[in-house]
């Protein structure tokens, strides 16, 4: 089934000081579907999925070259609400980081930051995401204990669930399975594909085989280039590169 | 953990390379016997098709042992996924050599009048498919591969030529027809090893070319 494009980037280069760190990429997210960005430690793809939302912006002299848009929207508009585009881009990172508060208001904390005053809107939301994160049945008897008492795996949803609750449209996804065991991992992968109904996920992972197992298009960067983009199913069994095969086998270096 | 799988997929190479090796043996002997009327020569082929049975298993055990600790893709998933079918298709070539030395001692009456067949040109052409299908997969070679699957009407042909033949010699001495009958399944067995060398020489193409041939798809 076709998928209309939420989100791409057309040339875009990146730079730390004056090491350019991504070269001419061009790619694009189909809206509702899984794309999973591979490639060896320092091939640049947490760079570039750091651009999307602009967490690059954090890092002192960084520079950014080239395009990015979120449908009609200019990620780079100089002019552009930099809080409002991470609510509509959200983002999961490698390591759970859970705030020091209860899970209730570790949920909570992001609608009253975009200005959310209604208790029962809050409470309603709260709900809504821990569901959606399926993580509700295991915390609903114990939203007010701290969300530091979680498992690792728990806290990892808590963490997906708490950018659910801002009702992105796009969610970056960090390597979000590397630090937990394997059921753990099975739990985010299956909820990856559930999201994916409803949000256009992107993922990175230096799992092969967890990409091959979410994702429904796969990118392979290396030394800072995208150089294959193609159907997850394809690109696993017979890539259209040599490169590419050489990576996904081993035979790489 | 890619150079320990090479290792065993180098393994499963030369294991299923010495198994193509045995089977296309087999095949020859069957022919030479066939040839000779050599019974003795029918009996050891016989004996020794468990030997083929046997590394067949292991092949099999192997591919399904790195499959679940490996877990293969592109290029490497291929190759095991064809050495599973190319592994049948060899024990079946193996298992139909031992058909035709089963039937050498039924057809090798020397009574005077007995109907005689000459298979030299059907065996020689099948022996060309499976040798050929063999140096394919060794060189990975499609464009051979590709030439094996054209050689298959050949044979095709040649086991209709048979069947004709033998229609005949039925109705010319028909107290021999069981004899007859056996002489014709042995066209039938040689036909059945191109279809092997054939399905050997698709799975071939599909490793190489990443593209799936079978049933002129």
């Amino acid at each position: 089934m076709e998928s209309s494009t939420k989100m791409h980037t057309k040339g875009l280069d990146f730079y730390y000081n004056d090491a350019q760190a991504l070269y001419d990429i061009s790619l694009e997210f189909p809206q509702n579907r899984v794309t999973a960005l591979i490639g060896p430690s320092g091939c640049g793809k947490s760079t570039f999925l750091r651009c999307l939302n602009r967490m690059n912006d954090l890092i002192p002299k960084t520079r950014a070259k080239g395009e990015i848009m979120l449908e009609n929207m200019d990620v780079f508009d100089p002019a552009l609400d930099v809080v409002s585009l991470r609510r509509r881009v959200g983002m999961v990172f490698q390591k759970p980081n859970p705030f020091p508060k209860t899970i209730f208001e570790n949920i909570a904390y992001g609608m009253r930051v975009n200005g959310v005053r209604d208790k029962a809107l809050i409470a309603e939301r709260v709900e809504t995401s821990l569901r959606q994160a399926a993580i509700w049945e295991e915390v609903k008897d114990r939203l007010n204990e701290s969300a530091l008492g979680l498992s690792g795996g728990q806290q990892q949803r808590l963490c997906i669930a708490r950018a659910l609750a801002v009702e992105p449209e796009v969610l970056l996804m960090d390597e979000p399975a590397s630090a937990l065991d394997p059921i753990a991992t099975q739990k985010i992968e299956e909820l990856i594909i559930s999201l994916s109904k409803a949000l256009t996920i992107i993922i990175v992972t230096h799992n092969m085989q967890q990409a091959a197992r979410v994702s429904d298009i796969t990118a392979f960067f290396y030394m800072g280039k995208l150089i294959e983009v193609n159907n997850t199913d394809t690109l696993f069994t017979k890539p259209e590169l040599k490169q590419t095969e050489d990576y996904i086998t081993g035979r790489f270096g | 953990m890619a150079g320990n799988l090479q290792k065993e997929i180098n393994k499963i190479k030369k294991n299923i390379l010495s198994l193509g090796s045995m089977a296309e043996d087999r095949f020859k002997k069957a022919v030479h016997a066939l040839k000779t009327n050599d019974t003795t020569l029918a009996r050891e082929i016989i004996a020794s098709d468990v030997e083929i049975d046997e590394l067949e298993v292991e092949v099999e055990e192997e591919c399904l042992k790195i499959l679940a600790l490996y877990q293969p893709v592109a290029i490497d998933l291929r190759f095991l996924i064809v050495v599973v079918k190319i592994n049948n298709d060899l024990e079946r070539v193996a298992d139909l050599a031992a058909n035709i030395a089963r039937r050498i001692k039924t057809v090798s009456g020397t009574g005077t009048g007995q109907y005689r067949y000459d298979y030299a040109p059907m065996a020689e052409k099948t022996g060309l498919m499976l040798k050929m299908s063999l140096d394919a997969l060794v060189g990975m070679d499609a464009d051979m591969a590709d030439r094996v699957i054209l050689m298959d009407k050949e044979v095709n042909e040649m086991r209709n030529q048979a069947y004709d033949a033998m229609k005949t010699a039925i109705l010319k001495a028909p107290e021999q027809v069981g004899q007859t009958i056996n002489l014709y399944l042995i066209s039938r067995h040689m036909e059945r090893i191109g279809d092997h060398a054939t399905n050997i020489a698709e799975e071939v193409i599909h490793l190489i070319r990443g593209k799936i041939v079978r049933h002129g798809i």
